[in-house]
């Protein structure tokens, strides 16, 4: 392993399957009355949140604490960061406060990249969310449910067919992973209105559909995609109702997936938009398990970033 | 390279163990056998079998990875993990026989004593190991040993098992 995580173009496959191995035993081993290992006793760990986030800060949280890190928080919001500090003035900070590992999600894209480039501090750098580039520890973690779900949590998920639907172009999650899915032998549709694709979409190793109907019951995986509003400042669709009609899931197209199909979706889920209540809640439906699975994912990143020299 | 044990000399260690284990704890009931992974693993699930066939009962036993409670994984790469399996009894209140293949510095031990009170308290904890080579860092010693061998730190002690490696023997390798 790096001593960062910055993308899921860094990994090799290895790295990826070693990452979800790793998870899969400390799933096992935080089942049991065991919840705290003394793994990073002693280690720093601080979550750097330029954004707002609820499911990955607290994820990461309870993962470091799980290890025996001690974590601190620390978001734009209540800080100097809304002062107009810079990223490198806060690095200098982390530094001398004499962090071994930060987490950091930014609005600006190649936000973890250029802290980890800069040396302004040693620790590791870990990505939870730069801008509309990647969120690699999501993408490890939907690969980690759905190889729990499908392929009895062993090897990679060679033969899977996944459809990531709605809003790609904002999409981090989206990007991280259409990457990792590629890597572990899966065949990823990409299913969005021609305006919510990247540009270069054509240059990635996936299919493309405008209509959600089409191939509906043949996906091993369906991924629903937040509609990233705050994003937006332009008109992508003429209206929410004809997007959540066209591309939505709802009930109807909820009974022509597959009968082992999984429905999941990153969070926070707009409900009654991208998907109906009726799907979020069914039986197809793992959303719950990714969060559940967040938690034993990043333990894994932590400890092979960390646990070492 | 000097062969310490071959197969037969390792199949008679495990049945002197297996004797001693019994005499030790008056029996197997209330025993459980905890191998350290990997080799430590494969001898455990052995040494289950043979004392399952002295006694006429099945003896519980699992595997206990230590990875996560090692005080030495700074300064190297991270290791992959092991399985954990305890037995669906537990180890609370029982007599735990740690299993392992070579007792070195004693420090695999300490993460064992640390990883195995997080399940439970056993009433005791005994260590039984293959190979004792010497060279303690810690106040650890083993109960029930295969073969003690003397050796310089500079050597290294190969054990090689049917469910590993696909032969048994135990080798030092770097002895001039």
């Amino acid at each position: 392993m790096t001593t960062h995580l910055l993308s899921i173009k860094d990994l090799t496959k290895e790295n990826a399957l070693n990452i979800l191995d790793t998870a899969e035993e400390l799933a096992r081993i935080t089942e049991t009355p065991v919840k705290k290992l003394p793994t990073l006793r002693g280690r720093t760990i601080v979550n750097l949140f330029f954004e707002d986030s609820t499911r990955t800060r607290i994820s990461f949280e309870a993962a470091a604490k799980r290890l025996s890190a001690d974590v601190i928080n620390f978001s734009a919001k209540g800080s100097s960061l809304s002062k107009g500090e810079s990223l490198k003035d806060t690095a200098l900070t982390l530094q001398a406060m004499g962090a071994d590992g930060v987490v950091i999600r930014h609005p600006a894209s190649g936000a973890a990249q250029r802290l980890a480039d800069q040396k302004w501090m040693t620790g590791s750098v870990i990505n939870a969310g730069d801008g509309t580039h990647e969120h690699p520890t999501q993408a490890l973690l939907d690969a980690f449910t759905i190889r729990q779900h499908l392929k009895q949590s062993q090897g990679d998920l060679s033969g899977l067919r996944v459809a990531i639907v709605g809003d790609v172009l904002h999409s981090r999650v989206a990007r991280s992973n259409v990457h990792l899915l590629e890597k572990l032998g899966a065949k990823v549709t990409l299913v969005a209105p021609p305006t919510l694709l990247p540009v270069a979409v054509e240059s990635w190793k996936v299919a493309v559909r405008y209509d959600f109907d089409e191939e509906l019951n043949e996906y091993d995986v369906v991924m629903m995609l937040r509609v990233q509003r705050e994003r937006m400042d332009e008109a992508f669709f003429p209206s929410e109702r004809e997007y959540s009609r066209r591309f939505g899931l709802n009930g109807e197209r909820l009974s022509k997936l597959s009968k082992d199909c999984l429905v999941m979706h990153p969070g926070p889920m707009n409900r009654g938009l991208e998907i109906s209540a009726d799907s979020a809640d069914s039986s197809k439906s793992v959303i719950v398990d990714q969060v559940r699975n967040g938690v034993a994912v990043r333990m894994a990143t932590l400890y092979l970033l960390l646990g070492g020299n | 390279m000097a062969v310490v044990l071959d197969s037969s000399e390792i199949n008679r260690a495990l049945k002197r163990i297996a004797h001693e284990i019994i005499e030790r704890n008056k029996g197997t009931s209330n025993l459980v056998l905890m191998g350290i992974p990997t080799r430590g693993a494969a001898l455990s699930t052995r040494l289950a079998k043979v004392l399952s066939d002295l006694e006429g009962q099945p003896v519980e036993h699992g595997t206990l990875d230590t990875t996560m409670y090692r005080d030495d994984l700074r300064g190297s790469a991270p290791r992959t993990l092991a399985k954990t399996e305890i037995p669906a009894g537990g180890v609370h209140e029982k007599e735990v026989v740690l299993v392992d293949d070579v007792l070195f510095s004693g420090r695999t031990i300490r993460a064992a004593l640390d990883a195995l009170a997080e399940h439970g308290r056993p009433k005791s904890v005994q260590l039984a190991v293959l190979i004792d080579r010497g060279h303690r860092e810690l106040p650890i010693r083993a109960d029930f040993v295969g073969k003690n061998v003397p050796t310089n730190r500079s050597e290294r002690v190969s054990v090689k098992l049917v469910e590993i490696d696909g032969a048994d023997e135990v080798q030092i390798e770097g002895r001039p």
